[in-house]
């Protein structure tokens, strides 16, 4: 019964470095964990299909009449505002998640593993971007219920789609830093409301941005979300790839540039 | 590429560990060598520093002062080689609580670079060797606290490690789960491990330890085999209380004259507490005590715990530590 415990110890090769292959297959094994969760307990997927569903629904008909003369005249404007909108409020919950899980007692063994640093904060990020595809999916099929059928076709919004889930997951990184560096769950959720709020009311994401004072259309026009919209919008409306795509493209980047080292070296500290 | 020499004589060399939590020397200053292939028991009441010395061996937590060696290697310079021979079995079960048992093995085998069939084969086989097999799929929230402990040593198992380090493995467990846990243990070594295990019970490091070292406010305060520590205590220990109280000091006088070792008081002032090597100073005693005319109330003898350690070592007994 005891062959395992039977078997003796063999010597065994050492390296003080773990290498990049390393990390990438012990994040992907990390983001397999996270699939395996979400498929455990489903109910955690519930802000990702109800808030598209209930979003969509409010903000078309409450705004489209007023902004755009009727609803479905409103619906080329909203849902791309509506789709980035959401999805980046969605990537929250990463951060919020990752400060739940690192409070275990799971994520002392994933520390005294031989495994790459970064996989346990790589991994939970990239579990997350399949939460940020179904609230995209969703988005669009509430939009093409309502009547929204694009100029640009399917392959644009499925570029679209990409482009907001890349953007999403940059952006998750700056809300996993808040889950590293703060004490609990819900003081994560706080501070990260606090960013999220201005960034994605403060843009075109729900209406043009020529109505507005000077000093706001100043900052809704730099507010990198503003460029995302308008890169979905150009994207689904017109099929167009234009500057703005670059410029989402280029933060996100930025971003990720930012973020990912020190919310690595918070992480690392708190070891 | 190094390899480890597993027949190195010191599977733990821990010099002057210090770690502080604000005002709070949790580890002040110790001091471990644990020979490998050996059971070494770290004894001490709770908040005495023993999780978080594992913590820092086990490159867990930074040191704020102080050095340790894993086999020769620096847990400070050469941390990943370090996770490499280490196994942490957790005082709370360091598992992934929403998945089940196989689905735990087989993300800590990926992790560990098992391919995803080798992976498989990993935790049928530890599953099976720890009598988890019935529960395999079944979520850990539904798992007793015993088979959680079981999972998470089977967890530290998967790679081998030469040195694994068990937290407090019985706290909390039935009796049979624990000469379980113990057997366990004792295989473990017999293949080749070394194992460094806190406890807070004599009885454990009694039946499994080979050395035992005593901590207390994050210093080691003794040190030796078992043996070594209970001839230090005495064989057993004698228990007085006196009906007057006004008497305790001349009785406490009396005690230590006769018997010929210090004796403590207890908090409410009633009992003496005292190491007895020689039973027959026992009757001495009594004559005395009833020469000078001080009652006793009660008279009991008790073979040495953890607070006969405690109370030798330290001149005062462990379970106000654990309250202060």
């Amino acid at each position: 019964m005891n062959s395992y415990l039977d078997t003796h110890i063999v010597d065994r090769q050492l390296k003080n470095k773990s290498s990049f292959r390393q990390a990438l297959m012990n994040s992907f094994t990390m983001a397999f964990r996270g699939l395996l969760k979400i498929k455990r307990t489903p109910e955690q997927l519930f802000d990702v299909t109800l808030q598209p569903i209930i979003f969509t629904l409010m903000f078309t008909y409450i705004f489209g009449g007023a902004i755009a003369g009727d609803v479905k005249s409103y619906l080329p404007v909203i849902i791309p505002g509506i789709l980035v909108q959401t999805v980046i409020s969605t990537s929250v919950v990463t951060g919020v998640q990752l400060r739940e899980d690192m409070d275990k007692g799971v994520f002392d063994r994933f520390k005294s593993l031989p495994i790459a640093r970064i996989a346990p904060l790589a991994g939970a990020l990239m579990a997350d971007t399949i939460r940020y595809t179904i609230a995209t999916i969703l988005t669009f099929v509430m939009g093409y219920i309502m009547g929204y059928h694009p100029e640009g076709g399917l392959s644009s919004i499925i570029i679209a789609g990409i482009l907001v889930v890349v953007c999403a997951w940059a952006v998750s990184w700056i809300f996993a830093f808040f889950g590293v560096i703060a004490r609990t769950a819900s003081s994560v959720q706080g501070i990260s409301m606090l960013v999220l709020f201005p960034l994605t009311f403060l843009s075109n994401a729900f209406v043009p941005a020529n109505t507005m004072p000077n000093w706001l259309q100043w900052f809704v026009n730099i507010n990198p979300i503003s460029h995302l919209v308008t890169a979905v919008r150009d994207l689904t409306n017109s099929g167009t790839v234009g500057v703005d795509m670059t410029i989402s493209l280029i933060g996100a980047a930025v971003i990720v540039a930012i973020f990912a080292p020190i919310t690595v070296r918070a992480y690392m500290r708190r070891v | 590429m190094k390899t480890v020499d597993t027949n190195s004589e010191w599977a733990v060399d821990a010099s002057g560990l210090v770690k502080t939590f604000g005002e709070n020397r949790a580890v002040d200053g110790v001091n471990l060598r644990v020979k490998a292939g050996t059971i070494y028991g770290v004894l001490g009441p709770n908040g005495a520093g023993k999780t978080t010395t594992i913590r820092m061996l086990a490159t867990l937590l930074k040191a704020d002062a102080g050095s340790a060696r894993i086999f020769g290697y620096d847990i400070a310079k050469d941390p990943q080689i370090v996770r490499q021979l280490i196994g942490v079995t957790g005082q709370y079960a360091s598992v992934d609580e929403s998945l089940s048992a196989t689905e735990n093995l087989i993300i800590f085998s990926r992790l560990l670079g098992l391919s995803r069939k080798e992976a498989r084969v990993k935790a049928e086989e530890l599953l099976e060797e720890f009598g988890l097999t019935e529960a395999a799929k079944r979520p850990l929230k539904h798992f007793s606290g015993g088979m959680r402990r079981r999972l998470d040593l089977a967890a530290s198992l998967i790679a081998r490690p030469p040195l694994i380090f068990l937290d407090e493995p019985t706290t909390g467990l039935d009796p049979r789960t624990r000469n379980q846990m113990w057997d366990t243990i004792r295989k473990l070594v017999k293949s080749g491990s070394t194992v460094l295990l806190t406890t807070q019970y004599l009885q454990e490091a009694d039946e499994l330890a080979d050395r035992v070292a005593v901590i207390d406010r994050g210093r080691v305060v003794a040190e030796g085999t078992v043996d070594e520590l209970k001839q230090s205590v005495g064989s057993s220990s004698l228990h007085v209380s006196i009906q007057n109280a006004d008497q305790i000091g001349a009785a406490k006088e009396l005690v230590e004259r006769i018997l010929n070792v210090q004796a403590a008081v207890s908090a409410e002032g009633r009992k003496i507490t005292v190491p007895l090597a020689d039973a027959d100073a026992v009757s001495d005693l009594l004559l005395a005590l009833r020469k000078e005319g001080i009652q006793s109330a009660e008279l009991s003898i008790q073979k040495p715990t953890l607070d006969e350690v405690f109370l030798t070592i330290t001149g005062k007994g462990a379970k106000k530590e654990v309250e202060s």
